[in-house]
């Protein structure tokens, strides 16, 4: 343990920590500017942004002793002893020097930039920039240049820090990216016939400290200020990364990587960043509907769900009823379905639903891995289905009790971005008088269900994943589901008969209660989740389902 | 004062110095054979050590010193690099060298690896040097051939295998760093340090790097001794115990406006006056000079009446110049425009910083449109003080960059401007007569195109 001065306040550093000068700053609670520097990024001390003054204190005496000149915070390290000042005449005058070093040859188009309020240049140029511009005026050019599929370069806007090149030769390890020219005729650009074209691309948008880079599913689409960002996770593979999902009156526009040492970093994947606009598709199925005959018949939701609770009751006399645990739902919707069913049926049948899968796990050089399972909660619903009784089922089990005519009654949730069901699996239940069907598009499925419920997507849910490496995280609901469609999760509550709104927090409680491995979820969940015990997974000790949740 | 003896420019106008057995017969390899077996790497360290050579690139840093952070026991392979990328405008006593000696850069640099345990050497050249890459090769090739080179070198277990390496024209590849990067294959841009070259520089292995003259002292060090090396030159500063001293004999670029410009070898310590009038036969045309570039036009300027400071490793300082540098001397006469030689100045290095560290980046392009301003007549005064402004916030001194290009950027501007401020206020007044004074910002030039 050290003790690093900051301005003169005392800001305790374990040994083996290494941080630089930026890192102990901020534990102090002074923010140093930079614009190169990147916790994820390899240091190359050249945009000069966080120059300060550094000195050591002798440990016997307390003098301390100050170096001549400045040195950068990012390359300083802080070590027991090291001294900081960040706010002195010399460092002040040396970042307005950078600022107004780095807006000679910036076009300041402001009011067409996506990055504006969100730009590093406009915030430190408010707080530290000169108050005139001295260097002369001259025409700006604002010339836009293709990288490739996903992004655009603003090429004058660029400030030289490097952090994209960075990115492509340290994280993706595609290195598409690269400076050309020298000097102050300096871009960055790619090689003829080697776009930016990795699905790791989208980073560099977030890397960017100013407007250079665009991100061209998001561009124009949207003022940075009018939107509000949620924690949530990524449901688009199994490595389930933290995102901040940003919207605006209940409309996603862009999804961004939310840092999760544990999990992705400070990085997420094209799939994932992209995949978002399934939320907003014209398709999705709205208003529920009761088949009566071969007619469909509009219901409301709480029509419906007076109906459920008889009627499942009704057919679990007649037979076995079932319920397929989608992989997209949350832990806790999960558990309130499995919960409900069991309470008709202390027998039924429950099974995950189908595991899409596409090609291999696909790892960059950093570590960053998009999974080939490409939903995020298996691990979390298997943990269900297995309790209490230890049996894991699967949809071709359904299937084949419901070709033997074993199941009275089937709820099947979906939920999935992609088509997931086709005719054939389709017609294998169309044998069972009571399904009930929650999902986002129109499937086969649809065409057979009893109980048409139309289902939320990721954006809309609110509740916990548990990730390839048994990592639970919780998010919260960034938008309201489609008029017409309800949370499944409210659905359950609801039908259980739970008082006021759907609150994933309480079911979580219940289910670190009943089920051994969600007992860590027990606390609070952190921003970066709560690790599981992976050899708790198959285990199934707790007791028969608490009732009462 | 007596004649000075050259020693390391001693064979240049023999017919085919640059062959090994011009150079042998003329007791090349001597040095060579006096250390590699008889004497241990470490005692030639020690020897370089105790003769106070310090660097000819530009640092002026102890040779023998640098030699000596090397980690102990390191299991190799530690890489020597010679910088032969002379870019420094003004500076060409390398090329003298390298097309006139090759054998005695050659031999310098085997000396040095010994002593290093190097067991490889590049020797980074820059490109527009073609007949010193044909030379040093046909040098390199004919030691491989006499045994001066490869395996078991004077039968001995010192191996040793030395690679030319064009450069593809760059003033940053001249930084050591900068030099590295380039070498590896990577842009040119120069590390940050620590870690140093001799902790981690070519591919991530112990380096150290040295200037081709550097090699060249090590070689007449070790065939003469220390103590013949310290006879010349100037004494460490006894009341200065950070002055390293100046000893041994250095090549002198002269050239501008002198009538007799060339490359000179004398004492370290002779004035700037000495050095025109002595060797360079006086100004030309019965002018008077002006100004001069004391090493490289990267270390600012002397007035004339500073003329008679020293060229050693402190006198250059001593009137608010960068250092000795190179020691390429560019006289100024009195018909210069010290305007026109800084906006000289100030687009060789808005051309030639990498772009890496913003302060240089953008002061030196900044610099160069003021410049181009004032050179357009409409320059005003307040354009001075931001000048000096860029001037006195670029660079390693003041802690704003990664290397000290951005300081050679900064001292021709400092320089120039306060030493010679009244000609550029005569020069904006005269030129830009009814806005000199204008203190409101005005649309910039259409910058020349400086590529």
């Amino acid at each position: 343990m050290g003790i690093v001065l900051v301005n003169g306040v005392e800001v305790e550093v374990a040994d083996d920590e290494r941080l630089n000068g930026i890192q102990a700053a901020a534990r102090a609670g002074v923010e140093i500017p930079r614009y190169c520097w990147h916790p994820g990024l390899s240091v190359v001390a050249s945009c000069r942004m966080c120059l300060v003054e550094t000195g050591t204190r002798n440990a016997e005496t307390g003098a301390i002793s100050m170096m001549p000149k400045l040195v950068p915070a990012c390359q300083t390290p802080a070590k027991a002893g090291t001294v900081f000042v960040t706010e002195s005449e010399t460092v002040k005058k040396a970042r307005a020097m950078v600022e107004e070093d780095l807006l000679i040859d910036h076009p300041i188009d402001c009011p067409i930039c996506d990055k504006a309020g969100e730009c590093y240049l406009q915030d430190y140029h408010f707080e530290h920039g000169q108050k005139e511009r001295r260097a002369d005026i001259r025409p700006f050019t604002s010339r836009r240049r293709d990288l490739g599929p996903t992004v655009t370069l603003f090429v004058d806007r660029c400030v030289m820090c490097s952090r994209c090149v960075r990115f492509g030769r340290e994280v993706a390890g595609t290195s598409e990216l690269l400076v050309i020219n020298r000097g102050s005729d300096e871009e960055i650009d790619v090689l003829p016939g080697f776009p930016l074209e990795n699905k790791l691309s989208g980073n560099v948008v977030d890397l960017c400290p100013v407007g250079a880079l665009g991100d061209k599913d998001f561009l124009y689409q949207q003022r940075v200020w009018f939107m509000k960002r949620h924690k949530q996770v990524c449901t688009h593979c199994a490595t389930g990364c933290s995102i901040w999902t940003e919207e605006n009156q209940d409309h996603v526009y862009r999804v961004r990587p939310r840092e999760n040492p544990h999990v992705n970093q400070w990085w997420m994947c094209d799939i994932g960043r992209y995949g978002f606009h399934h939320v907003h598709d014209a398709a999705r199925l709205v208003g529920a509907e009761r088949r009566d005959g071969d007619q469909y018949a509009a219901i409301e939701f709480s029509e419906a769900i007076a109906d459920l609770g008889p009627r499942f009751d009704a057919q679990a006399k007649q037979g076995r009823l079932a319920a397929v645990l989608s992989p997209f739902l949350t832990v806790e919707e999960a558990f309130l379905l499995a919960h409900w069913i069991r309470s008709r049926d202390a027998d039924a049948l429950m099974a995950v639903g189908p595991v899409p899968v596409e090609g291999e796990d696909e790892r960059f050089k950093s570590g960053f891995t998009i999974r080939a399972e490409r939903c995020p909660n298996r691990r979390g619903i298997e943990a269900i289905v297995r309790h209490p009784r230890g049996e894991l089922a699967s949809w071709e089990d359904v299937h084949s009790e419901a070709e033997a005519g074993r199941l009275s009654g089937v709820w099947i949730t979906g939920g999935y971005p992609k088509p997931w069901v086709d005719d054939a699996a389709a017609a294998k239940l169309a044998g069972v008088p009571l399904v009930v069907v929650q999902d986002l598009f129109a499937s086969p499925l649809w065409e057979i269900a009893t109980y048409r419920l139309p289902g939320a997507a990721f954006a809309e849910r609110e509740g916990s994943y548990v990730n390839v490496d048994h990592r639970l995280q919780a998010a919260e609901w960034a938008v309201r589901p489609p008029a017409g469609a309800r949370v499944e999760g409210s659905v359950y509550w609801q039908l259980l008969g739970l008082p006021g709104m759907y609150k994933s927090r309480r079911v979580l409680d219940d289910l670190a209660a009943t089920i051994g491995y969600f007992a860590p979820a027990a606390a609070l969940v952190p921003e970066t989740g709560v690790q599981l015990d992976a050899s708790a997974a198959e285990a199934s000790t707790a007791p028969l389902l608490a009732s009462g949740s | 004062m007596a004649k000075f003896e050259p020693v390391l420019l001693a064979n240049i106008d023999v017919p085919n110095s640059f062959t090994c057995a011009v150079y042998e017969s003329r007791g090349g390899y001597q040095a060579l054979r006096k250390a590699v077996g008889p004497m241990q790497p470490a005692d030639v360290t020690e020897v370089v050590k105790t003769s106070g050579l310090r660097g000819r690139g530009g640092a002026g840093f102890p040779t023998g010193l640098k030699w000596t952070f090397l980690p102990k026991g390191h299991p190799g392979p530690i890489y020597m690099c010679i910088n032969a990328d002379e870019s420094e405008p003004g500076t060409f006593n390398n090329r003298i060298l390298m097309e006139l000696d090759p054998h005695q850069v050659i031999e310098g640099v085997i000396l040095s690896c010994y002593a290093t345990r190097a067991t490889t050497a590049y020797i980074y050249l820059r490109y527009e040097y073609p007949l010193c890459y044909e030379r040093l090769q046909l040098a390199i090739d004919e030691c491989y051939a006499a045994g001066y080179l490869g395996k078991n070198i004077l039968g001995t277990d010192f191996a040793l295998d030395i690679y030319l390496h064009r450069g593809a024209a760059a003033y940053i590849c001249g930084e050591e760093t900068g030099l590295i990067e380039s070498l590896e294959g990577k842009r040119a841009w120069p590390r940050i340090k620590p870690p140093f070259p001799a902790v981690e520089g070519v591919f991530h292995k112990p380096t150290v790097v040295n200037n081709i003259e550097t090699a060249c002292c090590v070689t007449h060090i070790i065939d003469r001794g220390a103590d013949w090396f310290k006879s010349i030159g100037v004494p460490a500063d006894p009341n200065n115990p950070r002055d390293a001293g100046s000893y041994g004999p250095k090549l002198y670029c002269l050239s501008g406006h002198v009538n007799k410009p060339g490359c000179y070898e004398a004492p370290l310590g002779i004035t700037l006056r000495q050095l025109i009038d002595e060797y360079g036969g006086g100004v030309w045309k019965g002018r008077r000079a002006k100004a001069a570039i004391p090493g490289g036009i990267s270390m600012g300027l002397f007035t004339e009446a500073e003329f008679d400071t020293p060229l050693d490793f402190a006198g250059p300082g001593r009137v608010g110049c960068l250092g000795l540098g190179t020691a390429a001397v560019v006289v100024l006469d009195e018909t210069v425009s010290i305007v026109d030689f800084l906006h000289n100045s100030c687009r060789f290095f808005a051309h030639e910083s990498c772009g890496q560290c913003t302060p240089c980046r953008e002061g030196t392009a900044w610099s160069l449109r003021m410049l181009n301003r004032i050179k357009a007549g409409k320059g005003r005064l307040k354009d001075l003080d931001l000048l000096l402004e860029i001037g006195d916030s670029i660079g390693i001194i003041p802690g704003t960059t990664i290397c000290g290009l951005a300081d050679g950027a900064a001292w021709p501007i400092k320089n120039a401007i306060r030493k010679f401020r009244s000609e550029f206020e005569e020069y904006i007044r005269s030129t830009n007569p009814a806005g000199y004074a204008v203190v409101d910002a005005v649309p910039a030039l259409p910058v020349l195109a400086h590529h």
